[in-house]
């Protein structure tokens, strides 16, 4: 049986991949993508530690992130398009209209 | 010897005109004229018949004063107030439905021909019935509360009804109008009440054994009578519940000051002032005062008030219904005239009289509107008496009833008129109420409006039907032509359906009368049988000085008292003959006779209300309600919040860099420093 540390392992990696992606890209998307990959790290953690306790609860939690960021994807993806659509372009330290 | 009794068809007398105004107004828009009219005056005179069948069927138990209830439903009960939908029938109101659903079935099937080829036709006919439903609320009504769910009824029918053509900007003045004036009438009386429950505990007027409930009116005669003094009206007694209820009465009455809202209301349609603000809404006011009797007669100060405010009213009007030109403005002032009679029999105490004078006033009054109705049909809806005369030759019949309306109201011996009228004139005139000189002072007023009312409705006669026929040149000279009737031209008599209403109602304006012949006239010498019954409700006019009269010679006193009303019933009768006699040879000579101005304007009272009262609340309102209040103090605090919003946004948006990548390592920072407590603790 694989020991819960390789989890957290894995999800630790994956989460700081997530997080240098959001830090270091300008485009959108990609910045997008990177957010999902840091809430699909802390899903792996939610679930391998409800295994770990034997508590469903976490699975539960689990459920509920995907739904938030089902709906955040719809979301999120929109609001791209349209700024796409306006601006003809996709990195986002363009997007400064609210700056003074 | 039981005294309540049940009697559950009373219920149906309210209840058809409801349904029938719920069927008409609902589905009406899609039936025929025919079934309109024939469902609107059927369900009246189911009521109708429903009232006479209850009334001969109880006659005996309602002559000796015994009363029928009918108990719908607990509508309001809430620690000691409880309010009931239920229903009295006593001598007093069997007497109001009778009157009212006769005058009100033949109103009806007169407009069935009046609105004939009326688009709103069905809308009519729904709030005729309303109306019908409200009314017989009110009458029937066996506690305040629910009296005054139709007094105000009757009051959304009325507005209803006088906005009827509510393309025309003066209906729908004249119908806020009298809303309005109205409303401030309503305020007192619900004072009124409340002052009545909060003193009597009880808003129902008598006990009601079945349902454990005990009557206002028995807190009223346990009461010592209140002095007659100014002050006793801000004391909070007695007084004070009878003066404010008079308030209400001089609002829905059409009395001085609040009488302004009638002569407007003229702008509905005609049967419309026949029945609503002349023959039944309008008396509403003598009624609720009738049935407080036993109120006002611990209130002294208050029937003082009461007898002063009317005579004043009668005569006032009775002045400017001489100097009108439009036919219907004239019987207007007519009534608020009468009106005045009423509560001037209240006030000095012969309740039993003013009923009466309602009774018979409803039909010669209904009478004489229907007849003006049926010459401003016949006259291609023209209504000033300027352009017409010589009619008797084109409306016969019309002509022939009209005169019987004329008689009655001015007073002429044997009609109904002349009964009430005089009896009136004697009771003011021998008043134990009232202090020495103001008996002979009310009774000297009120006997030179009876002057007057035969010399206006003779003028309204004169002018009508005698005469030169000033409809021709006028017709052709008058934008009159353009209102698109086709037909101007030669006048016409009006269809049977109108002319039959007539000949009823003036055969009842003749015979009415009859029913309270006064002792002295009677056969037999049985006494005032109208007033023997409608005492079996309403207290007679019983006062402090009472038992100090009641001594031994009595019987000098009562031989003394008849010559004093036959002197009276002289006096009254040749004051009628005079003021007719002189109407008929004056305008006659000079019809067009211009009054004085004064009175052609009705005294500038519309003016001086509109510079006293609505200037004044709209120029508030204006200058300080809209452009200090809601601009500067409303509208200020609204753009404040805003304005300040957008100061403090203005600053803290310093804060934001524009990079995206910034916000991110805020972020991770932020998410390091909390890990970073939580792993350090």
């Amino acid at each position: 049986m694989v020991p819960l540390s390789w989890y957290l392992g894995l999800s630790a990696m994956l989460f700081t991949i997530g997080a240098v992606g959001v830090f270091i890209k300008r485009n959108a998307i990609t910045i997008f993508l990177c957010i999902e990959l840091m809430l699909n790290a802390v899903n792996l953690t939610l679930v391998s530690l409800s295994g770990f306790f034997g508590d469903v609860g976490g699975q539960l939690f689990v459920f509920i992130v995907m739904t938030v960021a089902a709906a955040e994807a719809a979301v999120g993806l929109a609001i791209i398009i349209s700024i796409f659509r306006n601006r003809e372009s996709l990195n986002v330290d363009e997007v400064d209209t609210l700056k003074l | 010897m039981n005294f309540f009794h049940t009697e559950p068809l009373l219920a149906i007398i309210i209840m058809a005109p409801l349904i029938g105004a719920a069927i008409l107004g609902l589905l009406g828009k899609r039936m025929g004229e025919r079934l309109i009219g024939l469902i609107a005056c059927s369900t009246v005179a189911m009521s109708a018949i429903l009232s006479f069948y209850l009334f001969f069927k109880h006659h005996a138990e309602l002559e000796q004063g015994q009363k029928f209830y009918d108990y719908l439903f607990t509508w309001i009960s809430v620690g000691t107030f409880r309010a009931d939908a239920s229903l009295l029938l006593d001598s007093l109101s069997a007497i109001y439905i009778l009157f009212i659903t006769f005058v009100a079935f033949w109103i009806h099937v007169f407009a069935t021909g009046y609105m004939r080829g009326d688009k709103g036709y069905w809308r009519f006919f729904a709030y005729m019935n309303l109306f019908m439903f409200s009314m017989l609320t009110l009458v029937l009504a066996d506690n305040f509360l629910l009296m005054f769910v139709g007094w105000e009824g009757v009051g959304l029918c009325s507005y209803l009804l006088i906005g009827y053509y509510f393309t025309k900007d003066f209906a729908n003045d004249a119908a806020k109008k009298a809303f309005i004036v109205n409303r401030i009438g309503d305020f007192g009386f619900a004072l009124g009440v409340m002052l009545l429950f909060l003193k009597a505990g009880s808003i129902f007027y008598f006990d009601d054994p079945a349902r454990g409930i005990h009557g206002a009116f028995n807190w009223a005669f346990s009461q010592v009578h209140d002095p007659l003094a100014l002050s006793a009206i801000f004391a909070g007694g007695i007084t004070t519940i009878a003066v404010l209820l008079f308030v209400g009465a001089t609002g829905k009455s059409a009395q001085l000051p609040l009488y302004v809202w009638l002569p407007d209301a003229m702008a509905g349609p005609t049967p419309v002032s026949a029945l609503i603000h002349a023959a039944t809404m309008v008396t509403a006011g003598v009624y609720m005062v009738a049935r407080a009797s036993s109120i006002y007669t611990h209130a002294p100060t208050a029937m003082m008030i009461m007898a002063i405010i009317g005579a004043a009213t009668a005569l006032f009007a009775a002045t400017i219904g001489l100097a009108q030109w439009d036919i219907k403005k004239v019987l207007a002032y007519s009534t608020i005239s009468q009106l005045g009679y009423m509560f001037l029999a209240c006030g000095v105490g012969a309740f039993g009289a003013g009923i009466f004078h309602v009774f018979t006033h409803a039909f010669f009054k209904a009478l004489l509107f229907l007849g003006a109705g049926s010459v401003i049909i016949g006259m291609h809806h023209e209504q000033d008496m300027r352009r017409m005369g010589g009619l008797k030759k084109y409306m016969r019949i019309t002509c022939l009833t009209m005169l019987a309306g004329w008689l009655a109201i001015s007073g002429f011996p044997l009609l109904s008129g002349f009964f009430s009228k005089d009896e009136i004139l004697f009771k003011t005139f021998t008043s134990v109420v009232l202090p020495a000189p103001w008996p002979r002072i009310l009774w000297f007023i009120a006997a030179v409006t009876a002057l007057l009312t035969a010399v206006y409705m003779t003028r309204l006669i004169v002018l009508t039907f005698w005469g030169d026929e000033r409809f021709m040149d006028a017709d052709s000279a008058s934008s009159h032509s353009n209102e698109g009737h086709g037909h101007a031209g030669k006048p016409h008599e009006s269809p049977k359906s109108m002319l039959i209403p007539l000949i009823v109602l003036a055969a009842g304006a003749i015979l009415v009368g009859f029913v309270g012949v006064p002792e002295i006239l009677s056969v037999g010498q049985t006494g005032n049988y109208f007033e023997h019954f409608i005492h079996q409700s309403v207290e007679g006019p019983t006062t402090q000085f009472d038992a100090a009269d009641a001594g031994g010679d009595w019987y000098r006193q009562f031989i003394e008292e008849q010559r004093v009303e036959w002197i009276l019933l002289i006096v009254s009768t040749a004051i009628a003959l005079i003021g007719m006699g002189f109407g008929w040879v004056w305008f006659k000579r000079k019809p067009l006779w211009e009054p004085p101005s004064l009175l052609e304007h009705k005294y500038y009272v519309d003016e001086v209300y509109d510079a006293a009262v609505v200037q004044p609340i709209k120029q508030g309102s204006i200058n300080v309600l809209w452009k200090f209040i809601d601009v500067r103090i409303i509208d200020g605090a609204v753009n404040g919040a805003g304005q300040l919003a957008d100061l403090f946004g203005g600053t803290l948006r310093y804060l934001q860099s524009g990079l995206a990548r910034s916000y991110v390592a805020l972020v991770v920072l932020g998410a390091l420093l909390i890990i970073g407590y939580f792993v350090i603790r």
